[in-house]
């Protein structure tokens, strides 16, 4: 196993100086999730518009450097996106973790933590925030809203 | 003793990991197992293996002679009599069935419990649980600036309500070590009973029930190199006698009828249904391997090399030592390095051969109080050495440069 595969810079730059970082004025919806096997939070905000599009997300939490910087990468990929595309997203991340065919194209700056698959503990730091954002979705749809 | 034979009794300590030496200072959360540990489980399954205490055979014979030698050597460890051993699952087990059976039996409303906020998750919630269920208050020892609990902070929350008093002898975290001979005395004068968590000093350190005290002593076979899913609660036998059954099963009963149930004394009145006769012969073999070591020779053990590793994490710029701040007590050293998170410092140790803990260590409160979310935790035992010390302090070293590297 190779460190420098893990933590590459792009990974670190997104730790340091995290984007879309505190918290929106007018979520459409919060999660906030605890792993309570390692202590890393994490606080979600998302907006959607009326058709069903992320227009935006803002995280904030205190984790390690996976955790954080998976959740800078993942709202700059799915800004702007439909529901069903983020979703996309995110089968395709956890696929290239579980070393399954992944549709790269969807991931940008994610595909940086690929090494992550080598280090089976930590792959639950990388997902954090997927969890966080499947969890609001689905609840908004279980609301019947019309974010579809 | 003689570190290096020591260490090859080890057969998993020999292999390496990620292509390095292994170092394995985790023991605080699970000991490597000796040969004659392993040796024992298997003897015992190829030669003995039959349900205890039913069977009218030679070979049900064996089985339960083998557990029942198993609990004389598991009672020898703690200088106890071996009808005060009952078997349990491990210390959480054993913490449960105390706060079922026994406080259950004296907590209510009026009556307070005594813990600290240093307590494992597992020596804490048993006993949140309990005073919740029967109304009763639950009390918090203040910790000293070390993190310590001291006889005085002890005696400041000890009243005539007390029924219990329950405490870590060794802190998981912080490795700070309880004086439990005082906190008896003072437990005692307001007609408390001392419950003991000794995970983390029953393998490392001598630990004598009577010269200490102890009402009960919980205690876990994994963590002093037996195997997992078997460990002991200590109880005084009169104690044991008031006690009520918790677990209602076979093999626990004298006589029963379709509407009633007598039940056997104790320690076997609280081992409802087959037990763990293997895990038993194991922890019985292990608590026979400590003792031939020696208990002070191993704490001495410990001791020196925790020191080692605290004194050499300290010469790092930027790693942060927790616990007291003198010479250490046990074989736990808690840190931080500076802007590098316990869990990414983790990974990169695993890199070089190192297992450390990283995260809060089951004890949410304390890492609140230390302002930390999470830490990284070097434990030692009498399998590691100077070596290991080295590794670790090499690793950490090389940890930091890397992240301080990449971070640009």
């Amino acid at each position: 196993m190779s460190l420098d595969e893990v933590y590459r810079q792009v990974v670190m730059d997104h730790y340091q100086n995290p984007r879309h970082h505190g918290h929106l004025e007018h979520p459409t919806l919060s999660v906030g999730l605890h792993n309570p096997s390692c202590g890393d939070e994490l606080h979600l905000d998302v907006l959607l518009d009326e058709d069903g599009t992320v227009r935006d997300a803002a995280f904030e939490g205190q984790g390690c450097s996976i955790s954080m910087a998976a959740a800078s990468m993942f709202i700059d990929r799915v800004r702007g996106k439909k529901l069903e595309e983020a979703r996309r997203v995110v089968e395709s991340f956890k696929d290239l973790l579980r070393r399954k065919e992944a549709d790269r194209s969807l991931l940008g700056d994610l595909e940086a933590l690929e090494g992550i698959s080598q280090f089976p503990a930590r792959v639950k730091c990388a997902t954090l925030v997927m969890n966080a954002f499947e969890q609001a979705i689905d609840r908004i749809e279980a609301e019947g809203g019309d974010h579809k | 003793m003689n570190p290096a034979a020591l260490r090859s009794e080890f057969p998993l300590l020999g292999r390496p990991e990620n292509g390095k030496r292994l170092c394995y200072v985790d023991s605080a959360a699970t000991a490597q197992k000796p040969q004659v540990v392993l040796d024992a489980v298997r003897r015992y399954y190829v030669e003995d293996n039959a349900n205890v205490y039913r069977g009218v055979y030679a070979l049900a014979a064996r089985a339960t002679q083998d557990y029942e030698d198993a609990r004389a050597e598991v009672a020898a460890l703690v200088h106890a009599d071996p009808e005060e051993i009952i078997f349990t699952r491990g210390t959480t087990e054993s913490l449960n069935l105390l706060a079922r059976g026994y406080g259950d039996l004296v907590l209510g409303p009026g009556t307070n419990v005594v813990t600290s906020p240093a307590e494992h998750h597992s020596n804490l919630l048993p006993w949140q649980q309990a005073a919740l269920r029967r109304g009763a208050e639950l009390r918090f020892v203040a910790l000293d600036e070390d993190g310590q609990v001291t006889k005085e902070a002890v005696r400041a929350v000890v009243d005539q309500g007390t029924r219990v008093v329950a405490l870590a002898h060794v802190s998981n975290v912080l490795g700070t070590v309880t004086d439990i001979r005082s906190v008896a005395d003072i437990a005692h004068a307001a007609g408390a009973v001392l419950v003991v968590d000794g995970a983390q000093s029953v393998p490392h350190m001598p630990v004598d029930v009577h010269d200490l005290d102890i009402d009960f002593l919980a205690f876990s076979g994994h963590k002093m190199c037996g195997p997992t899913g078997i460990g002991a609660l200590y109880g005084r036998a009169r104690l044991l006698a008031q006690m009520p059954p918790v677990y209602y099963g076979g093999e626990m009963i004298e006589e029963v009828t379709l509407t009633s149930a007598t039940f056997k004394e104790a320690p076997w009145r609280f081992e409802g249904g087959t037990p763990n006769i293997a895990g038993a012969v194991g922890m019985g073999a292990a608590a026979r391997f400590l003792r031939d070591i020696g208990l002070d020779e191993i704490h001495r053990r410990d001791v020196e090399l925790a020191n080692m590793a605290a004194d050499g994490l300290r010469r790092i710029d930027g790693v942060t030592v927790y616990g007291p701040k003198g010479q250490r007590q046990s074989a736990v050293v808690t840190f931080n390095v500076d802007g590098v998170h316990a869990h990414d410092l983790a990974t990169a140790l695993d890199a070089h051969g190192v297992c450390v803990r990283a995260g809060h260590h089951c004890c949410q409160p304390l890492m609140r109080r230390l302002a930390v979310a999470s830490t990284a935790r070097a434990s030692f035992y009498l399998y590691n050495d100077a070596e290991d010390v080295h590794q670790l302090l090499d690793a950490v070293a090389a940890a930091k440069e890397f992240f301080h590297r990449v971070a640009g």
